[in-house]
């Protein structure tokens, strides 16, 4: 009945026009929702040319907008790292009570509206609060300055490192460290020489995902921030600025810039995962 | 070196793991701590390792209290059920990561952490693999792994939990007589627990049957079997 040269379709293989149908729905989806978007941002920033775009980028306030922005992601994507190996280890490797609740509070950054957030902090550290009004009198303001900022963008951009680790290290368990502790390392050693190497994939990848949204956060940013040009104004809310004074091309090439950081850092992951393939492969659970 | 179990209990919040139990183990003896899941014999094999620390009760070696010891300090060399082998590093290294982590002052020098993990790989008969990532070995070769990486620490007792229970028949039958001759050639006092009582019996010098967090019996492997002391051991036995 069956012949050699039939050629039987595995189960899960799909017909061939169910395949290109699936396929043109996913390539098209993303033409039109991701890449246009990204060519539209490009060609408006450089729609009277190079020279025009790279000048409105070198104006003071770009300039200042652009060094705000690098310096609160430095500072903020290393803050949240920590917080976020720390939350994960505390779920992953203890049994305790209201560890689901933990969770939750984890994720709250991610369901709660980044103004909201933003309003909390104006609320918690504004002159007006018992805290801020202090904070102000001795000369360290936190709301409509760089502290502030930097709350909201830890606070908006938290979730993300914990959230990549936390089931990669249930995934892995307890039993490395276990070992490595009964072969006498001390709990920093373990944490150095075992638990770090698993997890240094998720990790990278959730502090990428951490840079890309810090260097992007706008919400909570607005309202913390004063939007004072030159001094509190980041990138994103330069952007605003510059798009409201119908400055289109300032407006569009920092969008460009800000896009373009973003896609470095998913080519800096690209690159890094190219280049260690083989380690990749050989410690990676079947 | 001889291990001395006195009345250890163990109460995971509102679960008791363990009675008060107690037990006397001979220095240099093979010792199968042998019953079904949830009897409580991992729990107990843990508390000797240091990875679970007893509700009450004590626990001595050579005659000295050990029970707040902490894991690094006490040498078990431990070989875990799925073998947790560091998967990001090779062979030569999970063996040397002991002798590694040893405080500069009574850590070898490196031609001599090499010559020692030569020598464990040429013991577990596998002298070609230490470049190999654990995720190339078979389940055969990982255990071997693991018993060389816990004898490299040179450990003062020997602790194994289900040491065959991931493997097929037939490799079973031959690491059994591997951990026989190893434990002979080391002569350390040696722990494992199984649920298998052939493997216990064939390979134990005293065998500690275990039900619901409580010990039934122990004795060597023909006493077991010609007397069992409780209905529990005769139905686990015959089974």
């Amino acid at each position: 009945m069956s012949d050699a040269t039939h050629a039987f379709r595995r189960a899960t293989e799909e017909s061939p026009l169910a395949r290109w149908a699936l396929i043109a729905v996913a390539v098209g989806g993303l033409l039109l929702l991701v890449g246009a978007p990204l060519v539209a941002v490009f060609a408006e920033a450089l729609s009277r040319g190079w020279a025009a775009a790279v000048e409105s980028l070198a104006s003071r306030d770009a300039q200042a907008a652009i060094r705000l922005t690098l310096l609160i992601t430095a500072i903020a994507v290393p803050l949240n790292a920590v917080f976020g190996i720390a939350a994960a280890w505390f779920i992953t490797k203890f049994d305790f009570r209201g560890k689901a609740f933990l969770i939750t509070l984890i994720d709250l950054p991610f369901s709660v509206s980044p103004v909201v957030a933003g309003l909390c902090i104006v609320l918690l550290f504004g002159a007006n609060s018992a805290i801020g009004g202090w904070l102000v009198a001795s000369g360290y303001p936190i709301v409509f300055a760089v502290p502030g900022i930097v709350l909201a963008t830890v606070f908006v951009t938290f979730p993300f490192v914990a959230r990549e680790l936390i089931p990669v290290m249930i995934e892995q368990g307890r039993a490395e460290e276990e070992a490595a502790l009964t072969l006498g390392a001390s709990g920093w050693r373990v944490f150095r020489t075992v638990t770090l190497p698993n997890i240094r994939w998720a990790l990278l990848y959730g502090t990428l995902l951490c840079t890309a949204r810090a260097m992007g956060e706008f919400g909570a940013v607005a309202v913390v921030s004063g939007k004072i040009r030159g001094q509190t104004a980041t990138m994103p809310i330069t952007i605003e600025m510059f798009y409201n004074e119908y400055l289109s091309v300032a407006a569009f090439s920092m969008a460009a810039l800000l896009t373009g950081f973003a896609l470095l850092t998913l080519l800096l992951k690209t690159a890094l995962e190219l280049r260690h393939a083989d380690a990749l492969s050989a410690t990676r659970r079947h | 070196m001889h291990i001395q179990i006195d009345e250890i209990a163990k109460e995971f919040g509102t679960t008791t793991a363990l009675h008060p139990v107690s037990l006397s183990i001979p220095s240099g003896a093979l010792v199968a701590l042998l019953g079904p899941s949830g009897s409580g014999k991992t729990t107990l094999l843990r508390i000797l390792g240091g990875l679970e620390f007893p509700t009450s009760g004590r626990v001595l070696f050579n005659g000295q209290d050990a029970t707040g010891m902490t894991v690094q300090d006490r040498r078990a060399g431990f070989v875990f059920q799925s073998y947790a082998l560091f998967r990001h590093m090779t062979v030569f290294e999970n063996i040397a990561y002991g002798l590694r982590a040893r405080p500069r002052a009574s850590r070898p020098p490196k031609a001599e952490i090499e010559r020692r993990v030569l020598k464990l790989l040429d013991l577990i008969q596998l002298p070609q693999i230490a470049t190999r990532y654990p995720t190339q070995l078979s389940g055969g070769q990982r255990q071997r792994v693991a018993l060389a990486r816990a004898l490299a620490i040179e450990p003062r007792m020997l602790l194994l939990d289900e040491p065959f229970g991931a493997l097929d028949a037939k490799v079973r039958k031959e690491l059994r007589q591997g951990l026989r001759d190893i434990h002979d050639e080391t002569g350390l006092t040696s722990v494992f627990v199984t649920h298998d009582q052939d493997e216990a019996m064939a390979l134990a010098d005293l065998v500690v049957v275990m039900s619901m967090g409580r010990i039934e019996q122990i004795g060597k492997p023909a006493d077991i079997r010609a007397r069992p002391a409780t209905d529990f051991v005769r139905d686990f036995i015959a089974a």
